[in-house]
């Protein structure tokens, strides 16, 4: 089995310009940034998240903060497909009680990793309202979980995957559609 | 880099990355325990079984909170209690231990490579919580976890360890471990307790026995307390008083250590044997973050060997990082 890659879905301006979007949306939409925090889903979630934070300084002058959530121990599949899965470290160096959080992550699939950082934030308080932002929300949906922010919607096959290359992680910036071919 | 593991049976064989990976892998657990939450559901459904055939109580605790926490069940085997008082072998009850199907064995044993002879004869993986003189891995572990909390790495430190040295597993699973990172061991108690013989224990390593508590201490960046075994004081025979006067570890011989030093005992304290109250509650002390860490590393422990598919077919019993390197980051 071959990966090939289809098309471009979104050029490095295109990313920076919809995560300004997406900050402004999340500050109108929450009413301001009080009891606002960003948490990002270990790995391509969390410079998101970051970014997203930064364009939010640069409309309420305000520091946005930023958790890392790392979803693992939370999983539902760990004993079917990922033996001795490699751990990252979460870090939620603020209180969540009575947060408006926003998880922040690249693409939104079947919803079982929504799923399982839900899990992991639960374990940490009672937050006000936990939302869901995503650059990329492709479909395929295999738990009752919706996305209140999107970057981008995008028609998928199943074989198709959608990946979101970032500076921080990938060394390049920009976000393909590739598909698997016998 | 990641490392998968069949079993944890001893820190010896394995490479530096190796352990590397392992104290990384025990730091989301350490965030965990500072959840008001701390109950994952990451095991759950598998069973661990605790067979302690030598009397523990802070491993066994530490090892089931580890296997509650991560949403596993566990089995309780005492010594006290089992059947080995009514003549069955080792083997036999290990088997019917592993007939009620756990996931996991975790042994402690007096006889030093008991847990390497249950897991040649097990398919589940086997975790040695201590045996005989040999090894006790998490309690390495463990060390080496609070030691790069403490300090900010493991790496080429001076550590001086104090005590019954002959005995202790728990200083051959930190030699093993530290040595590696390039620290340098210093052992220093009573003559029969330290025989230069231990100087070779870890070919590679740099390690002297040294006799005299004040010139032992000197420039420590960590002190290994051990518990004075007092049933061991009479044969052959020191008393306590002599070994106070020589051995003990009070703020005074403390000062000789470099200035940030720090203190590890792996419990329990005999306060004012060993240790006085003082050096044991001050701030140079670690000894209830070794107890937390404890936890965590256990967790990680289980996490590894316990989570995911179960494969029949693969690892040699210890590692497949074949690769040896002395020195990798940490």
């Amino acid at each position: 089995m071959r990966i090939v890659e289809k098309s471009q879905l979104m050029s490095a301006p295109e990313i920076d310009r919809t995560l300004q979007r997406l900050a402004h949306e999340i500050v109108e939409k929450t009413g301001g940034t009080k009891n606002l925090a960003l948490i990002g889903i270990v790995r391509r979630g969390v410079p998101l998240a970051q970014r997203i934070a930064q364009a939010m300084r640069g409309i309420d002058g305000v520091e946005v903060p930023v958790g890392v959530l790392d979803i693992t121990l939370y999983r539902d599949d760990l004993s079917k497909v990922a033996p001795q899965a490699v751990l990252r470290s979460s870090n939620i160096p603020f209180g969540v009680d009575n947060m408006e959080l926003v998880l922040v992550d690249d693409v939104l699939y079947t919803g079982r990793t929504i799923r399982a950082a839900m899990n992991g934030l639960f374990d940490l308080g009672r937050p006000k309202r936990v939302s869901l932002c995503v650059l990329i929300e492709r479909g395929h949906r295999e738990m009752p979980i919706e996305a209140q922010y999107i970057g981008r919607n995008v028609q998928t096959s199943d074989t198709e995957i959608i990946e979101v290359r970032l500076r921080e992680i990938d060394k390049e910036e920009r976000v393909v559609l590739v598909d698997r071919v016998e | 880099m990641t490392h998968r593991f069949r079993d944890l049976l001893a820190l010896e064989p394995l490479t530096a990355d190796a352990l590397g990976f392992l104290l990384d892998q025990s730091k989301p657990f350490q965030e965990i325990q500072k959840h008001p939450l701390k109950k994952l559901a990451t095991l759950r459904g598998k069973t661990v079984a605790l067979a302690f055939f030598e009397t523990s109580t802070r491993t066994r605790i530490s090892f089931g909170t580890a296997a509650s926490r991560l949403g596993a069940d566990t089995m309780n085997l005492q010594a006290e209690a089992s059947s080995l008082k009514k003549g069955e072998t080792l083997l036999d009850t290990v088997f019917n231990l592993n007939a009620m199907k756990p996931d996991c064995l975790v042994m402690r044993h007096a006889a030093s490579g008991a847990p390497h002879y249950v897991a040649r004869h097990l398919d589940i993986p086997v975790v040695n919580a201590g045996d005989g003189t040999h090894e006790h891995p998490s309690q390495g572990l463990l060390d080496a976890l609070t030691i790069r909390d403490r300090l900010g790495t493991i790496k080429n430190l001076n550590v001086t360890i104090l005590g019954d040295i002959l005995h202790s597993r728990v200083a051959r699973s930190n030699i093993h471990l530290l040595g590696k990172f390039g620290c340098r061991f210093t052992l220093c108690g009573p003559a029969m307790w330290v025989p230069r013989e231990l100087e070779k224990i870890a070919p590679g390593t740099a390690i002297r026995c040294l006799y005299r508590i004040e010139e032992a201490l000197e420039g420590a960046d960590v002190i290994m307390m051990l518990r004075v075994q007092t049933e061991r004081l009479d044969d052959p025979p020191l008393s306590a008083n002599d070994y106070i006067l020589l051995y003990q570890l009070n703020a005074e011989r403390l000062g000789r250590a470099s200035r940030e030093a720090i203190v590890l005992h792996p419990g329990p304290i005999n306060r004012g044997i060993e240790i006085t109250p003082e050096v044991a509650d001050g701030p140079q002390s670690c000894v209830l973050e070794q107890v937390t860490n404890g936890v965590a590393v256990r967790m990680a422990i289980l996490y590894l060997l316990a989570s995911g598919a179960t494969e029949t077919d693969t690892h040699p019993a210890l590692q497949v990082k074949p690769k040896e390197s002395a020195n990798a980051s940490d």
